[in-house]
Formats: C-alpha cells, structure tokens, sequence
C-alpha cells in the first residue's frame, strides 16, 4: 500500500499538471485532420484509419499530462503511427489464425486500392484517370517505412527533425529514405519524369 | 539517376528542395549544379515530383461522422477520473474518511470495470503485439531499474514497483506507458533469451471472473494482485517458463 504515491497529481502547481480537458482541444484536437491523413495512409483502409484515429485520440488523452509543450502535432503522430502498426499487425495476426478471414476481402490491406471507380465514361476519361491516380497509387505501393516519409514530408508539412522524431530514427535515416521513397516514385511512373 | 559519385550531394539537393540546408550548404549545392548536367536534371525531376504529389495526391481530412464519435468518447473519457485520483488512495488505508469525490470515483469504477474487463486478456494481448513493433517496444530502455522506477515519476498516478530479474534468468530491459481499460498503465519489459515479457501494472483490481493465465492468438498471459495492484503478464514464452517468471517475481 504504501507504494502507491500521489504526490506528483495531487500537486496543482508542479510540472506535470493534470490533464486539462479544454486545453487538449486546443492543443491536439485542432490536428484531427492530419492524424486521420496520416492514418489513412498508414493502414490503407478507411474504416480501419478511423478506429486507429478514436484509439490514437484517447491514448493522446490519457498521455497528456506528459506531453511537455510545443508542437503537439508530431508528439500526437507518434502515437497514430504506433496504434496504426499495431492495428495492422493485430489484423495480420488474425489473419493468419483464421482462414475464414482471408477470403471475405475485408482484412485485404490492398482491398481499397483494387475498388474500380465506376466508370462514367468510355476509355479516355479512363486513361486520364489512371493517369492521375498513377502516383497515388505508386505512394500507396510503397514499403510503410518509406511511405510515411513521403506523408509526414509531402502531404503534412513535417520538417526531417519532426520525421525522425514521429518516426523514432535518425534525421540521416528520414533523409535516405525520402530519397529511396521518391527515386521510387520516379521510376514507377517515369512518363512524367522524363528531362 | 546514376551512381556518379554525386550520392551525397544528391541528398544535399533533397534538402534543399525541403527546405532544410543552411545558406552555406544550400550554396555549395547550388555550386555544384552549376556544372553538374545529372544533378541538375535530378533536382528538375524530384522538383517535378513533389509538385505531382502535392497536387495528384489525395489527403483525407477527418470525416463529420468521426468528429462526432470523438467527441463523445473523449467526453467519456474526459476526467472527472483525474481528480478524484487523489482520493483513490482512501481506501487503502481503512479507517479513512471517505470524501464525496472516492464515492463518485468508486461507483464509476464499479460500472466500467465489468464492462472493460470482458475483453482485457484480448487487450493486453493486443498491447504486447502491438509493443513489438519497431520503435514501440520502449520509452526508457534500461537493464537498471533504478533508471526505470523514477522515469514513470510524474508519468503515471502511482509508482510500479520495478525489479531486476538478472539473477533468475529474466533481466529487465525497460519500461514505457501503455493505456489499457481505459486507464494509462506501466508496462514493463523483461528478457528471456530472444523472448520479451510485457509486464502491465495498474493500481486497482482485475475485474472478478477473469481467468488467471491462458493464451489468446499463441501469447500467454498470467495475471495476479499484489499490494492492491494488478499485475499482467504477456509474452510468446511456453507457459512453463512463464510460470517461472511470475513466480521469481512475485517472491523477489
């Protein structure tokens, strides 16, 4: 019993405060879109990046009287990127216990990317399309760890030292794997690269 | 794209494009391209590039239908929980006053527990696989435990105790936060050769019912109280050898 100590919460005035529920709407909530950007992006799967984003969110809650100011925004991918990971290798997990599972389509990682867009007109509109989703498409494609480089990097804004900080490796890793990811790119859809 | 020994320059002229040089180096890249044919040609297509995914690629802002469930469950969530915690300590010490705040917190916990406590071998083996992914596993790695007790000091509404297990075959590696029914927990990890050992502590007890060891998707768990915690232990080890591990720590 007299292991258990109180001290640090039932001090108001200390470093670490109790959680303050108006003040974590101001300081994360405003990041709701690109948690569930990046989310997205990680599980590939629409439903899934909801459920990690609630998850995410809750976690960033019961962790906030640690969070120690600044930018909430890489602080609070760290913790999407964690419970998409874990989200995807509890359903890898499932997956590979259940073989029901493999074939309804639902635990398909990929399934989002091989829906066929209902197509209204004949073949041009088609190629264009294509053409258009050609990147997207090579993104999605890519090895996680290069993937969310490219998300974080591109599509959020983030700086290599935020990158390396969500990501937990070296800035000089963030730097060779935006590399690898974008010579990747490229090469996947060269027509557009062409000097 | 060729390997002409302008590897490292190439990742200069990425971070340039990113933003990311200081002036001195932005201008030795922008000296070296000068006369570079190839590298000029790399910075128009990683130029191109980015422009493409900036524009092509789609991001995909919260929907108003997640907003809303947010809402609620952080509500939920929300404290009252965080200040009656000061008040939780009452019952462990008989013969205190019991304030309005621990009635409240008190029959809370009575309705969530039950409710949370249906899926927890689920949860904290879901927790355990998810803490093996890289990068997840620890927030304080340390075979001292006396680096590990203070860092959960301020991080957590209690203090876990932390034991070395070197002698018996099961030497610490470290310790981060973890959150399971509902509330943040310590998590401990231990070695036993190439396995890992979670070790979830939270200050209260498991929900009545639950079953003291099994395994759920090839991970075996035991559970226990000790010193009004909960203690859960999660690993890929046979039960044999967990059984060990629970023993040596609980006798320690």
């Amino acid at each position: 019993m007299h292991t258990v100590k109180w001290r640090r919460l039932s001090n108001p005035g200390g470093a670490s405060r109790p959680p303050d529920a108006a003040t974590f709407e101001q300081v994360v909530l405003p990041h709701l879109d690109s948690a569930h950007n990046v989310a997205r992006w990680l599980v590939r799967d629409a439903s899934l990046a909801e459920d990690v984003v609630q998850d995410a969110m809750l976690r960033a809650l019961a962790y906030f009287s640690g969070f120690r100011g600044g930018d909430a925004r890489p602080w609070l991918m760290q913790i999407v990127r964690n419970v998409a990971y874990g989200a995807l290798a509890t359903r890898r997990q499932r997956a590979e216990t259940s073989f029901d599972e493999d074939f309804d389509g639902s635990g398909d990682e990929t399934a989002a990317l091989h829906v066929a867009d209902p197509a209204d007109d004949p073949e041009v509109a088609l190629t264009r399309r294509q053409d258009l989703k050609q990147l997207e498409h090579a993104l999605a494609a890519l090895p996680a760890e290069l993937r969310e480089c490219v998300v974080l990097r591109e599509l959020e804004g983030f700086s290599y030292k935020e990158i390396a900080q969500v990501t937990g490796v070296p800035v000089g890793t963030v730097m060779s794997r935006l590399w690898r990811a974008r010579r990747t790119l490229m090469s996947s859809c060269s027509k557009g690269f062409d000097a | 794209m060729t390997d002409d020994g302008c590897d490292e320059i190439r990742l200069l002229i990425q971070a340039d494009m990113d933003g990311e040089l200081q002036p001195a180096e932005a201008a030795r890249v922008g000296a070296h391209l000068q006369h570079c044919p190839h590298c000029t040609e790399v910075q128009g297509q990683l130029l191109t590039l980015s422009d493409r995914v900036r524009r092509e690629v789609p991001s995909y802002p919260a929907s108003d239908a997640l907003r809303a469930k947010l809402a609620a469950s952080l509500a939920a969530a929300a404290p009252p929980p965080r200040r009656p915690a000061r008040h939780w300590r009452l019952p462990l010490v008989p013969g205190a006053a019991f304030g309005a705040g621990f009635a409240l917190a008190a029959s809370l916990a009575l309705v969530l527990l039950p409710l949370h406590g249906l899926g927890l071998p689920e949860e904290v083996v879901a927790s355990h696989i998810r803490a093996l992914q890289p990068g997840h596993l620890m927030d304080v790695p340390s075979t001292d435990q006396h680096t590990v007790k203070p860092w959960f000091d301020g991080r957590l509404p209690f203090a876990p105790p932390v034991k070395d297990l070197a002698d018996a075959g099961f030497p610490l590696a470290g310790g981060r936060l973890d959150y399971l029914a509902g509330r943040p927990v310590a998590a401990l990890v231990y070695r036993r050769a190439q396995h890992l050992i979670d070790l979830f502590v939270w200050v209260g007890d498991a929900p009545a019912g639950l079953a003291a060891s099994g395994s759920r998707d090839g991970y075996n768990f035991q559970q226990w109280q000790q010193d009004g915690m909960s203690f859960w232990a999660v690993s890929d080890l046979n039960g044999q050898d967990m059984a060990a591990f629970v023993e040596e720590w609980r006798k320690s």
